[in-house]
């Protein structure tokens, strides 16, 4: 998965748990430590797709305005990455035996993640995240960072 | 648990019960399957019936639930056929569920998650601790479902090959 993309999931899930919240990209970018360069790109994306829309002002940034129970992560993927199962084999006329055994297991593969990616809504990540606990370091600690978190599955 | 006490829900409409089925429910179940996959298959149903309704009952689960009131009370509002299985493919005891569907003009009322929690929780308490199903991939809305109940692709990768001719 590339970078955006993983950027884009990640802000989607933060958003879609509080539809309610506007963010700004500095807080998410923070969050996830990202470059707010970067993920505004990404913002203007989900923007365009209408997964999120901007207010601006005191207390503007960014909102939910999709469906997290119908947004699927591949349709998030979808608009960063070409995602047909093609996968690579060129002009299929010109393909060799051996192009087109490695081109069936990489579909095979491609075919899974896709189903995989496609039946999992935002909805669904969002409830997930009850499964994970956050470990908050504590301010205090002697020379510790204090905005360090760790996450680790109960 | 009672087997034969149904449950009523109190949170989402319409109110439904869940219970075992009976004979009584099949020629309306043989329908609501016909409606949904376009082929009625009585003799499947009956088939089902027998091997699921009326053996071994303390680890098979054939469950149905019903419309509780309303003018549309005592109508099977949708199923799920379930059975614990064990040593097959080298597994430890677990509980498989093969059979669920949620009439259409019923669905998103949450009535496939109640047949779900239902079921889970009377295979759980036979004392087994995972269940399985097998979907077609290809079948996003019923992924969507299990996937939103918390199910995650298992340990065991169906394989297959078609046989030449
Ligand atoms: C899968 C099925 C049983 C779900 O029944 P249902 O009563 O509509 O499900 P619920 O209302 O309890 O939904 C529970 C969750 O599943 C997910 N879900 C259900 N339908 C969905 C849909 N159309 N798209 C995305 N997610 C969906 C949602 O997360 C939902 O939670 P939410 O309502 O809080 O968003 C039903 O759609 C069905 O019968 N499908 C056909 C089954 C079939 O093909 N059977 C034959 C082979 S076994």
């Amino acid at each position: 998965m590339q970078q955006s993309t993983r950027i884009a999931i990640l802000a989607l899930i933060e958003l879609a748990s509080d539809p309610e919240r506007q963010v700004s990209v500095s807080d998410i970018g923070q969050k996830f430590r990202v470059s707010s360069h970067h993920l505004a790109k990404v913002m203007n994306t989900l923007g365009r797709a209408g997964l999120v829309k901007s207010t601006r002002g005191v207390g503007g940034g960014y909102s939910f305005s999709g469906s997290p129970r119908r947004i699927t992560l591949l349709d998030v993927i979808e608009l960063f990455e070409d995602t047909s199962a093609s996968c690579k084999l060129g002009d299929p006329t010109e393909a060799t035996a051996p192009e087109w055994a490695l081109y069936d297991v990489n579909r095979e593969i491609k075919e899974m993640a896709n189903a995989t990616y496609g039946s999992i809504t935002l909805a669904t990540m969002v409830k997930q995240m009850g499964k994970y606990r956050v470990v908050t370091a504590p301010q205090d600690a002697a020379g510790g960072d204090a905005s360090h978190t760790e996450s680790a599955p109960v | 648990m009672d087997d034969n006490s149904p449950q009523t829900t109190e949170t989402r409409m319409p109110p439904i019960v869940i219970r075992r089925a009976t004979r009584d429910d099949l020629r309306h179940l043989v329908d609501l399957d016909g409606r949904i996959t376009g082929r009625p298959k009585p003799d499947y149903w009956d088939d089902l019936y027998e091997r699921f309704a009326t053996r071994r009952l303390e680890e098979r689960f054939f469950l149905v639930a019903e419309t509780e009131n309303g003018k549309d009370a005592g109508r099977i509002a949708g199923y799920v056929i379930g059975e614990v299985r064990a040593w097959e493919f080298g597994s430890e005891p677990c509980g498989w569920i093969f059979g669920f569907a949620v009439d259409p003009d019923l669905r998103l009322s949450g009535i496939g998650e109640r047949l779900f929690q239902d079921i889970t929780g009377r295979i759980r308490a036979t004392g087994i601790h995972t269940i399985r199903t097998m979907v077609s991939r290809d079948n996003r809305l019923v992924m969507a479902f299990f996937r939103s109940e918390g199910m995650r692709a298992g340990p065991y990768i169906q394989l297959e090959m078609e046989l030449e001719t």
